[in-house]
Parts: structure tokens; C-alpha cells; sequence
């Protein structure tokens, strides 16, 4: 079984909080799924590539189906300049930055990325209000 | 009492309007019949009528639908040639975006956003002048196989209201049986159009990976999603499919029809191979009775049934439940309560915390559901260090031995043939408890997304008055044989237990 540790390691690569409820029903049932897999093992795959997509540029070019086995993707690429379709895009540009929770001057704002520095910040205005007021 | 029979005149009148196949819909309006209006105004009659019971739509477009609906009346009246989908009125799963319409993708993170843009598809149908209803409602994110994830409500079995549509696209799927819609987009992954269409009686397909591009479907796993058509009949499968099918600049996985060689067959003379490992112990032995019935039909009017083997197939679940979550933990990364979406930096009650951390931690925790965090957590820890080689490398590998398995079979014959669900639909509730019962519903649908083959649903009886699907699998990009072969088991006469069959007006 995972442990909680585990668990709360996962929840934290993955960004997502967990109530204190959560950790041990996420232990039993990862767990349990997690054994299900272990099925797997049973598979010889010593001589075997991974596939990443199934359907491959030969096939696509109408090559035969059974010598397929992995895709070769090809990047789809455009010009840097500035045409109908870039101008398109920048008019959807106002429709994505409504979509935001807190915008300022056409950009998205974000809450402060280093504890430190927000600490700092915390100490020197040490009243409550102030702190307050910035977050609006 | 003349008004009394007038109006059930009407109400036969509008009953049959929704019964209509695409088909007869489009001759019916070329042929002034009636008017598209009338149409779109049976349909959304029958929406305010049914989806009380039902809960398949999340959002109703009406304004829009009505006046696009104008919009061909006036089309006709000037002579112009109309495509075949113009006017026909059709319902879209709530994970596809449709500009300016709500995209929930039944999620409270995305309870709302509101689209910026169409999808590829929607555009293509925009193109032909479709009518578009409404949204309809789906497992949240497309994961789940009974639309019971919905962060909204639950969606019912029009056969059977105790019962689950199936899912994802179980909105879809239930808005197509209860002719509240003439036919719906879903999206597959791991069974979620298959399987609903199958609980519900309706024509479901799932093409080639590649074959329909992905720009505009919220992604879920990118290397398994694939969006196609829910309808009536085969026949409205390949409508539908022709139209948003097509190589798509926007998605780099999309890929042009190769010219295949073999396109001359004869149906009569195909090779159907029916997998041993898909008739196991635990199968509903009634759903086998059906199966099998419905394959000898095919005996009968001459096709060559033989038994195959896809020896890795009990490999097949494992391995999708390791590259579908790991592929939803990184596409899921995007909602993090910065760039769009549910965010707790709106709610007053956070105005305490300063730190971006915290906005991801919190947005994220409240704004997923439970079988989302599960699949969440479930593929970063396949994909964290130390255990990436032990699953998620492990599931890459298998799923080469699944995709050989098929290539092997398909030296041997045209098409594969495997019902698409064990059970019929299941109660409400009986499963939601269990997150490894529920992912058993999905055993024989996910070998085919994994493989990136094209496979069809397809009504085939029923047990009691729950219908039951057979499963078409065809070779990469040859949708248009297996639509063919479905419809061989359209005109006969078991589709006389179809709900459409009564429905139908004289053509």
C-alpha cells in the first residue's frame, strides 16, 4: 500500500491539495488500482519499442498496415510575420485575457512566486489592512 | 372537437419530425415538406418535453438554432441547393468547443468558460450549415463510462431511467435516443462513444486516430482522443463522418485518407474474425445470446465467420489505465486557476494568502471532481521519477503487442467483430463506488483507441429493453467498409427492435 508520504509527495508534483480525508482514501484506492496493473509484469517485453502514437507516417502515405509500428511526427511550422491570420489572432487575444480570473495592462496577473520576497513584503507593511489592500 | 384532432395532427407531425434520419430530414426539406423552423422547433419542443427526465443537455442554444433554422428556410425559398446537413438540427458534447457557447467539459474548474473560438469540426459543420441545439452533458473531462462524474447531474437511460446512458458521451448518446437531437458529436478515448451508443441503442463511431482533427476537443489523452458522430443509422454515421473528417493544419496528429488498395470488396464474401478472449467468463450470458445471433446473420447472407486470437487483450485495461491518466496529468497541468477557469484568487475568502501556490493547490482541489484527482494522481505517479520505466514505459511496450495482435488478425480477415460492452446498462449508482468495477465496463472498448483503429457500434437486439451493441473493428482508415457492413445488419430485421423503426415516415 502507499503510504501517506507517497501520497502526499504525488499531490504535490501534481499541484493539487488534498484534505486530510483524501490522503488516506487516495492510499487505498491507488493502491488497488495500482495492483490491478502490476498485471503487466507478466508481459515479456524485452524486445519490444513503445509506441507513443499508433498510427504512423508510412501508414498515412499508404504504406502497408502491418509494417507500421510507431509515428514519425512532423512539426507543423509558420512564418513569423505578421498577415490576416496573426491579425485574427490578436483579436481573440481580448477574448482569451476576459477569460482570466485577475488581468492588469493586457496582462495576466499572477499572485507572488517567491515565499521569501512575499515575506519580506509582509513584514515591511506589517498591518493587516495594507496586505489587504494589495490584493485588490 | 376539431381543435382537439388538429393539435394531435400536429403532435403525430412533430413525433414523426423527430424520428426523421438525417436522410429523410434533408429530403423532407428540399422537398418543402416542411420547414427547417418547424424542424428546429419540433426538436427543441422535444427537448422542453423529454430532457426534464432525461438531463442529456448542460446547455440549450435557442436563439442561435432558430435563427440558422430561418437562415435555410430562406435558402430554400431562393432555390438555392442546400447541403445535407443544413438545417438538420444536432447536439454537441460539452467537450467541444462551439464559440461563444459554454465549454464545461462538465467541470466545476470550467463551470464558466465561455469558447473563444470553434473547433475544427465545428467549424466544418458551421460550413454546411448545421443547426446546433446545445451542449450535452458527459463524465467530467470525458473520464468515466456513465456520465455520473458530470459535475452537474446525471444523465438517464431513455430506455430504462433507473439505468446510466453509458459514457462519456452519455449526453449525446441519450439525446440521439430520444430524438432530441437528429444526431451528436461525442469523443472516444477509451470507449466513450462505443459504449454509450450501445447502452442506448444508437450508431456510434470512432474513427481512425488521426482521421478527425482534435483542435477545440478540451484533450483528455492525446494519444487516444478521437471525435466522431452518434446517430440514427449507419448511413448518418457516414454523413456526419465525411463532413468533419479531413487533415487540419491546427492538429499536428491529423492525417490525410491514404489511398488504399483495397477498396473493391465484396460484402458478401468478407472474413469476419470474432476474438475467443472477448467471449469470457463474467460476460452477461444474454448479451453473448445476441452477439452471436447478430454474427450469424452475417453467416447467413454469406460472410466467412472465423475465430481469432488478440492473445495480449487481457493486457489491454492495465495498459490504459496507465497512459490515459499519465496523458490527463499533463494535459490537466493547464487549469491552474491563472489563465482561465474556476480560481479561488476571485474568492474573498483567499484574500488572505499571497502566494501563487496556493492559488494552484486550491483552484485545482476544488475545482476537479473525485474520479479526475484520482486520475490525476494516479498518472503523476506513473510518470514520477523512479517509476517511469516500471509503468508508463512498461504500458508504451504492451501497447505495441496490442497493436501487432490486431495487424496479425487483420492478415486474416476484413473486419473484427466483439460485442462492446459485458453487461447492458447498469443502475444508477451501482458502479460509481468502485473506480476498478467502473474501469471493467471499459474492457473491450480501450484495445481499439490504443491500437488507433476506426470501430463502429452498432444496435444489434436488445435484452429485456435494454439495447445491445455490436462492435465493428475495421483496419486503420477504413471506416467507410465497416459503416457498409453495419448497415447490412440495419436493413435486416432485427432493427425492427430499433426505437427509430416505429418512428420512420414512408421515403
Amino acid at each position: 500500500m502507499l503510504s501517506r508520504e507517497e501520497v502526499q509527495h504525488i499531490a504535490k508534483l501534481a499541484r493539487l491539495g488534498l484534505t486530510e480525508k483524501e490522503i488516506g482514501k487516495f492510499q487505498k484506492e491507488l493502491s488497488s488500482i495500482l495492483d490491478y496493473i502490476e498485471k503487466l509484469k507478466e508481459v515479456d517485453i524485452s524486445k519490444v519499442q513503445p509506441t507513443s502514437h499508433s498510427i504512423t507516417r508510412a501508414l498515412a502515405k499508404g504504406g502497408d498496415t502491418a509494417a507500421a509500428s510507431s509515428i514519425e511526427m512532423e512539426n507543423v511550422t509558420r512564418d513569423d510575420i505578421e498577415n490576416d491570420a496573426s491579425l485574427k489572432l490578436k483579436i481573440k487575444n481580448k477574448k482569451l485575457l476576459k477569460l482570466a480570473p485577475e488581468t492588469k495592462d493586457g496582462y495576466l496577473k499572477v499572485k507572488s512566486i517567491m515565499r521569501a520576497l512575499a515575506k519580506r513584503e509582509d513584514e515591511r507593511s506589517s498591518s493587516p489592512t495594507r496586505a489587504f489592500a494589495q490584493q485588490k | 372537437m376539431k381543435g382537439g384532432k388538429e393539435n394531435k395532427v400536429l403532435f403525430d407531425f412533430k413525433m414523426k419530425l423527430t424520428g426523421l434520419t438525417i436522410t429523410q430530414a434533408h429530403q423532407g426539406l428540399i422537398k418543402k415538406e416542411f420547414s427547417a423552423l418547424e424542424l428546429c422547433k419540433a426538436y427543441l419542443d422535444k427537448i422542453k418535453e423529454k430532457d426534464k427526465e432525461i438531463s442529456a443537455f448542460l446547455t440549450i442554444n435557442e436563439d442561435f438554432a432558430l435563427s440558422q433554422a430561418k437562415k435555410i428556410d430562406d435558402m430554400i425559398l431562393e432555390g438555392r441547393e442546400i447541403p445535407v446537413l443544413a438545417g438538420i438540427p444536432c447536439a454537441i458534447k460539452d467537450i467541444i468547443l462551439v464559440e461563444d457557447l459554454k465549454c464545461t467539459a462538465g467541470s466545476k474548474i470550467l463551470e464558466n468558460y465561455i469558447a473563444p473560438y470553434d473547433a475544427t469540426v465545428i467549424k466544418k459543420l458551421k460550413e454546411k450549415e448545421a443547426v446546433i441545439l446545445g451542449k450535452t452533458n458527459l463524465d467530467e473531462f470525458a473520464m468515466g463510462s456513465s456520465t455520473e462524474n458530470s459535475a452537474f447531474f446525471s444523465t438517464k437511460n431513455p430506455h430504462d431511467l433507473t439505468r446510466v446512458p453509458g459514457g462519456s458521451s452519455g449526453g449525446s448518446a441519450a439525446a440521439v435516443a430520444a430524438n432530441m437531437c437528429c444526431y451528436a458529436l461525442g469523443s472516444d478515448t477509451g470507449g466513450s462513444i462505443r459504449q454509450p451508443a450501445s447502452f442506448c441503442g444508437v450508431v456510434g463511431l470512432k474513427p481512425t486516430y488521426g482521421r478527425v482533427s482534435r483542435y477545440g476537443l478540451i484533450a483528455f489523452a492525446s494519444s487516444l482522443d478521437q471525435i466522431g458522430p452518434i446517430t440514427k443509422t449507419a448511413e448518418d454515421a457516414k454523413i456526419v463522418f465525411d463532413v468533419i473528417s479531413g487533415k487540419d493544419e491546427l492538429d499536428s496528429t491529423s492525417v490525410e485518407k491514404p489511398k488504399l488498395q483495397t477498396t473493391n470488396y465484396k460484402l458478401q464474401t468478407i472474413k469476419i474474425g470474432v476474438p475467443k478472449e472477448y467471449f469470457i467468463k463474467g460476460m452477461d450470458p444474454e448479451v453473448e445470446r445476441v452477439i452471436k445471433e447478430a454474427i450469424k446473420k452475417y453467416e447467413e447472407v454469406g460472410a466467412k465467420i472465423e475465430e481469432i486470437s488478440l492473445p495480449h487483450t487481457e493486457y489491454a485495461l492495465p495498459c490504459y489505465y496507465i497512459i490515459a491518466p499519465s496523458e490527463a496529468s499533463a494535459n490537466l497541468a493547464r487549469y491552474d486557476g491563472i489563465k482561465y477557469g474556476y480560481s479561488v484568487s476571485n474568492i474573498p475568502t483567499f484574500q488572505h494568502s499571497n502566494e501563487l501556490m496556493d492559488v494552484y493547490f486550491q483552484s485545482r482541489e476544488q475545482g476537479f471532481g473525485p474520479e479526475v484527482r484520482r486520475r490525476i494522481m494516479l498518472g503523476t505517479y506513473a510518470l514520477s521519477a523512479g517509476y517511469y520505466e516500471a509503468y508508463y514505459l512498461r504500458a508504451k511496450k504492451v501497447r505495441t503487442l496490442i497493436k501487432e495482435d490486431f495487424e496479425r488478425a487483420f492478415k486474416k480477415v476484413d473486419v473484427i467483430f466483439t460485442p462492446v460492452s459485458p453487461t447492458p446498462a447498469f443502475k444508477l449508482g451501482e458502479k460509481i463506488t468502485d473506480p476498478l468495477t467502473m474501469y471493467l465496463s471499459d474492457i473491450f472498448t480501450v484495445s481499439v483507441n490504443l491500437a488507433g483503429l476506426p470501430a463502429l457500434s452498432l444496435p444489434c437486439g436488445k435484452v429485456g429493453k435494454l439495447p445491445i451493441g455490436l462492435q465493428i473493428i475495421g483496419k486503420p482508415f477504413e471506416e467507410e467498409k465497416i459503416l457498409a457492413i453495419g448497415k447490412i445488419l440495419e436493413v435486416d430485421e432485427l432493427r425492427s427492435s430499433s426505437p427509430f423503426a416505429n418512428a420512420r415516415v414512408k421515403s
